[in-house]
């Protein structure tokens, strides 16, 4: 499968590009955070990746964040309004706002489920683009274990063109290809592809 | 040749001390330390650096050893936040009086109680009346730049003091950036080899450390120390010309942003500072004329030049990310101090934020701006910033 190289969207319409992402503890939010800005920067952006820290227990609900600029960073605040917002367990927008500060015309709401778009909408109230991708049932197809987010990754990319393929490709490569063998990444970016492929627009 | 790479603030402390080299490092790991302590570990265990670690129960043991290391001679180091400096405090009041140039990457965090990790300046700030040199860090890049800025200080002749790099934990210590990292040729060349003139492995001429000093010599052995203490404030801006050299940047001992034709100036130190340029810039697309300063070097604190600079404003706040109970926040006694000496005085307002990582937003800041702006302010009591009521 070889997906060509697509320029990146010119940063004409924020000057930093704002990306948070709501998952529970283990899932890789953190991680995902960084590889996306690790991507950014590997295209020469300035970029920014930050957890908040809660208590460290498996399963409880974790924020991070990425900025992504043409120019230097210098706020420390956390994300207030960003322009996506990727939540890894939908049934933390029980008790998290998980949209909150994210335009309804601008915005884009990518989730990780294997429901619809429309059922997303109504379990959020969310106006603006959403996404569904199964990064979940993907990790467990090829990897047998819960990490959706390298597919997440995928679905980002089709949804806004923030950073390319080829960079998040090396950006798992530098990451994991000492530690899990060439195999298992292999398999990472089938799962990073099949985030872009099998993703619902709605 | 200098080379760019996304990291976070403890992996450009550890990246500061690979480059370093230093003989020695002891250093028990804390939250949000620990990853400085871990990545430096690793550099060790790989065979990357020929640094010798020593494990040690308690902070307490860790400065113990590393003030041994300094005075048998070695560059050594130690690394530390909040309950950790607390635990060490008597060695670390100690170290400035022994003279031995030991530099130490702070990374800020809350004092208990009640028990947290998050970051503010209570622990740096109860350890700046005691003889240590302390430069603040925005972000990554100027923790892992202030690195050798504080190791060349601390070991000239005419200093001879111990040093913390302090950098905001989480904030900067996790935060991933783009950090521009020297050759390693280039800083090694920079920080050189320390060449003590005295130390205890040198047993032909051998000397006394830490003896007892009685009324008869006590006295004139801290007066010492406070000569070193002005020295500091010389030898920090010669070494800065140096390092400026090779990176390109500029170490002031505080940073006017924007500050121009200014009326009201916040004065804020390490992340915030950062977060508060941006709001200076949207104020002033606004035609609002407000500024920033952010000190990098508070002890020595630089009175006469920061009095020089303030005078020019109408309104100054100082935003403090620690209490001083009982008597005005840290930063704002030091504004204020500065002063006295001054017959035109800006009108200033003290602000407490961030405490145990309380998040401080850019709408709180362009808030403390426009009150400055409007005048409304009491000298003598702090307001505090995103505090629930």
């Amino acid at each position: 499968m070889v997906i060509s190289k697509t320029d990146t969207k010119e940063l004409t319409k924020k000057d930093v590009y704002e990306v948070r992402m709501h998952g529970r503890a283990g899932q890789g939010a953190k991680s995902g955070s960084q590889m996306l800005a690790e991507a950014a920067f590997k295209q020469g952006k300035w970029i920014q990746a930050f957890p908040e820290y809660g208590s460290e227990r498996r399963g409880a609900p974790t924020v991070s964040y990425t900025r992504i600029s043409d120019r230097v960073l210098r706020t420390h605040e956390p994300i207030v309004n960003p322009d996506v917002v990727i939540v890894f367990d939908i049934g933390l927008a029980r008790s998290i706002p998980v949209t909150a500060g994210l335009n309804e015309e601008t915005g884009i709401l990518i989730v990780n489920t294997p429901q619809s778009p429309e059922a997303i909408r109504k379990i959020t109230g969310f106006k603006g683009k959403i996404f569904t991708i199964d990064a979940t049932g993907i990790s467990l197809d090829l990897m047998k274990i819960d990490a959706p987010n390298v597919p997440i990754l995928g679905t980002l990319v089709k949804a806004t063109e923030i950073v390319t393929f080829g960079a998040i490709e090396e950006v798992i490569k530098d990451h994991f290809l000492e530690k899990i063998g060439k195999e298992k990444v292999d398999k990472n970016i089938q799962g990073l592809h099949r985030g872009y492929e099998e993703a619902k627009n709605g | 040749m200098s080379v760019t790479k996304p990291l976070t603030g403890a992996q450009a402390t550890a990246e500061a001390m690979r480059q370093i080299n230093p003989d020695v490092v002891v250093a028990y790991p804390i939250t949000p330390q620990t990853p400085v302590v871990e990545f430096f570990s690793e550099f060790v265990a790989n065979g990357i650096v020929d640094t010798e670690t020593i494990p040690v129960e308690s902070e307490h043991s860790a400065m113990s050893a590393t003030v041994g290391a300094a005075a048998a001679g070695a560059r050594a180091m130690c690394a530390t936040s909040s309950q950790g400096l607390a635990l060490m405090w008597e060695v670390v009041a100690a170290t400035p009086g022994l003279r031995l140039p030991i530099v130490m990457p702070v990374v800020n965090r809350a004092l208990s109680a009640p028990i947290n990790i998050h970051c503010d300046h209570s622990d740096s700030m109860g350890a700046a009346t005691i003889g240590w040199m302390q430069i603040f860090s925005e972000n990554a890049q100027e923790a892992y730049e202030n690195m050798f800025l504080a190791l060349k200080i601390a070991e000239h002749p005419d200093v001879l003091l111990p040093a913390m790099v302090l950098q905001d934990g989480f904030i900067t210590s996790h935060g991933v950036e783009n950090v521009k990292v020297l050759g390693d040729g280039i800083v090694k060349a920079f920080v050189g080899d320390r060449n003590p003139d005295r130390y205890l492995l040198d047993v032909k001429h051998p000397y006394t450390i830490g003896p007892l000093a009685l009324p008869d010599y006590y006295f004139e052995i801290k007066r010492q120390q406070e000569e070193a203490m002005i020295n500091a404030k010389r030898v920090y801006l010669e070494v800065g010309n140096e390092l400026s050299r090779l990176t390109g940047n500029k170490y002031p001992y505080f940073e006017e942003y924007r500050t121009d034709g200014a009326e009201a100036v916040i004065v804020v130190l390490s992340s915030a500072a950062g977060t508060a340029k941006d709001v200076v810039d949207e104020l002033r697309n606004e035609g609002k004329k407000v500024g920033l300063i952010k000190p990098i070097l508070f002890r020595p604190f630089p009175y006469k030049e920061m009095r020089e600079a303030l005078v020019k404003f109408a309104v100054v706040g100082v935003l403090d990310r620690s209490m001083s109970f009982g008597s005005y926040d840290p930063l704002y006694a030091d504004i204020r101090n500065s002063l006295f000496e001054s017959e035109r005085k800006p009108k200033l307002q003290s602000y407490v934020f961030g405490l145990g990582g309380r998040d401080i937003f850019k709408s709180e800041i362009r808030q403390v701006f426009n009150e400055l702006l409007s005048g409304n302010l009491d000298s003598e009591h702090h307001k505090y910033i995103g505090l629930r009521g």
